[in-house]
């Protein structure tokens, strides 16, 4: 290759860069990868789903179980995103804005669902709230026990989304608006909530998303006719050998995962003053790594 | 300020009581389970052949999944920030894909592809490769939904340190490999480290996607939390709780690395 750096005036401007045909090489590498990993087996899904023809998809789609355990699926996971909307809101500002001896290991448990199997996940809830609950109560085999186990999953999708938006507000806003009379829940629905809003967003989107397509958690609790979710509707087609039925669900599933991917880049654009990765349109994710490259310690100041 | 403070008190007691329902007791429930019957029945199920069996096949899918899924993250979290391109948006949107995308279709869509009556599933066969109910099936099952979190980590890093010291190594001559090595891979390891840490989670815990992939066949395709989910379904309750100890106990100190990652970079 000609890259003896000879002329000054060809040094890479941007930092490391690979040559023309290197970017076009990596570019290829990766889209390879993604094509064999994502891009073919989510292709095979789309066309098994219309194998047999729109006709069959529809029926398919609207056959009696298949709504049953759609609807079952959406209701709950909407139940689930508002009921962990009000709690991550809450769990996020105490984090931030209080201080309480244990705080870091609170703070630490927040990811516990992210790195917890998700079969264990379940488990533990059925110790807890099962058969011999101490509290009496037996979630097993009932809606409250697929709403709780997808209430244990999505929790920190809102409390990694908000709490970094909590820690970059200007207080000055809140002491201004304090200092004109406003009061305590006045101070958080004009100046707080709307600041906290496009995190808020997207940790509900991506919540919602995981509480669609939750399986693990759910493996032990809902194995009743009762409490079947679009996932476990979808294993037993595949257990009875309806490829073609178990393909055509998974395609609502998917257009709704596009649809809440789709919504989050867009939030994600909307509140782009808070989003490192705006000015090169990339997506970031509220994961729990969110305020890595903060610092650490201005919370606890 | 009296009303302040009680509603200071008011949201922490909502905030952890929640926590402490939710996360919290459940997990302490576990151990408490597990040794309801002394030490013996868990160990046991985990010592037994399957339970080993089950260990070491979940440390082969970490094995390949987490290296193979961090040189593709870091490359392709060089090349979306540091070179534009059109295509780069859509490159980004497929990476998220793997977090909005049920494990059981992700497994379904691989079934569905290297099965009997699959695309490549007859070919395949034709050359004595088994993918489905075997380790490569589950491998890929284990690479896909472990897919986006180095490279989501990488990125935001990545923007954050920007290219002033790169410019200043290639100005004293070093080229792209050597630049890579001395300069960028050092500024961003901690974002590197964690997205391994959360992949190496993800991987640990996969359910939906290997379930259907593998079949969990006792002793041939079964991981740890395969095993966890037989073992309950079969009421030997004593490996089931076992087994989730042991991966609670490895969740945990993934927990540990993450915050200790976390304290580092700070």
């Amino acid at each position: 290759m000609e890259a003896h750096a000879a002329h000054p005036a060809a040094a890479p401007r941007a930092g490391i860069r690979l040559p023309g045909v290197g970017a076009g090489l990596g570019r290829g590498t990766i889209l390879l990868y993604l094509s064999v990993i994502v891009l073919l087996p989510l292709a095979a899904v789309a066309s098994k789903a219309f194998d047999n023809g729109l006709d069959a998809f529809w029926t398919a789609v609207t056959a009696p179980q298949a709504v049953a355990a759609l609807e079952l699926t959406f209701i709950a996971s909407l139940i689930v995103v508002v009921i962990n909307a009000f709690f991550g809101t809450i769990i996020a500002w105490v984090l931030v804005r209080d201080e309480f001896p244990g705080k870091p290991i609170i703070n630490a448990v927040i990811d516990l669902p992210f790195a917890l199997p998700t079969i264990v996940a379940g488990l533990t809830l059925l110790a807890l709230y099962g058969a011999d609950s101490p509290f009496g109560l037996d979630v097993f085999t009932t809606r409250v026990g697929v709403v709780m186990a997808l209430l244990f999953v999505t929790l920190p999708f809102v409390v990694r989304a908000v709490q970094p938006l909590l820690l970059e507000m200007d207080r000055e806003m809140e002491a201004a608006a304090a200092s004109l009379g406003a009061r305590g829940f006045t101070i958080f629905r004009r100046i707080i909530f709307p600041n906290l809003l496009p995190g808020l967003a997207a940790g509900v989107a991506l919540a919602f998303a995981r509480a669609l397509g939750e399986f693990g958690s759910l493996a032990l609790i809902a194995i009743a006719f009762k409490t079947e979710v679009a996932s476990v509707y979808i294993r037993s087609l595949v257990e009875s050998g309806n490829e073609s039925g178990a393909a055509a669900v998974s395609v609502v599933l998917l257009g709704a995962s596009l649809l809440l991917l789709a919504s989050i880049t867009l939030v994600q654009r909307w509140g782009s003053r808070h989003d490192r990765g705006g000015n090169t349109g990339l997506t970031v994710m509220p994961m729990s790594g969110e305020d890595f490259t903060k610092d650490q310690e201005t919370d606890d100041e | 300020m009296s009303s302040s403070r009680s509603s200071r008190w008011g949201l922490r007691f909502l905030g952890i009581g929640y926590l402490t329902l939710l996360l919290l007791a459940p997990l302490v429930m576990i151990f408490f389970k597990t040794f309801e019957d002394g030490i013996g029945p868990p160990l046991d199920a985990i010592t037994s052949p399957d339970g080993l069996h089950a260990l070491k096949l979940t440390l082969i899918m970490v094995a390949v999944a987490v290296p193979l899924n961090t040189i593709f993250g870091i490359g392709c979290a060089l090349l979306l920030v540091r070179h534009r391109w059109k295509g780069n948006v859509i490159i980004d949107g497929i990476i998220n894909l793997p977090f909005a995308i049920s494990p059981i279709v992700i497994g379904l869509s691989l079934f569905l592809l290297y099965g009997a009556n699959g695309w490549f599933g007859p070919a395949l066969a034709d050359v004595g490769f088994k993918v489905l109910f075997s380790i490569p099936g589950m491998i890929l099952a284990s690479v896909f939904v472990s897919l986006p979190f180095v490279v989501r980590e990488v990125v935001p890093v990545l923007q954050e340190i920007g290219t002033d010291q790169e410019q200043a190594a290639s100005t004293l001559g070093a080229n792209a490999w050597q630049t890579f090595w001395r300069i960028t891979l050092p500024a961003i390891r901690w974002g590197v480290a964690y997205g391994m840490v959360l992949t190496t989670a993800r991987v640990l815990g996969e359910f939906g996607a290997v379930t259907i992939v593998s079949g969990s066949i006792s002793g041939k395709t079964q991981t740890l939390p395969l095993f966890v989910a037989k073992q309950f379904e079969g009421f030997n309750f004593a490996g089931a709780y076992g087994a989730s100890l042991l991966l609670a106990v490895l969740a945990l100190s993934t927990l540990l690395a993450m915050n200790l990652l976390k304290r580092k970079e700070a």
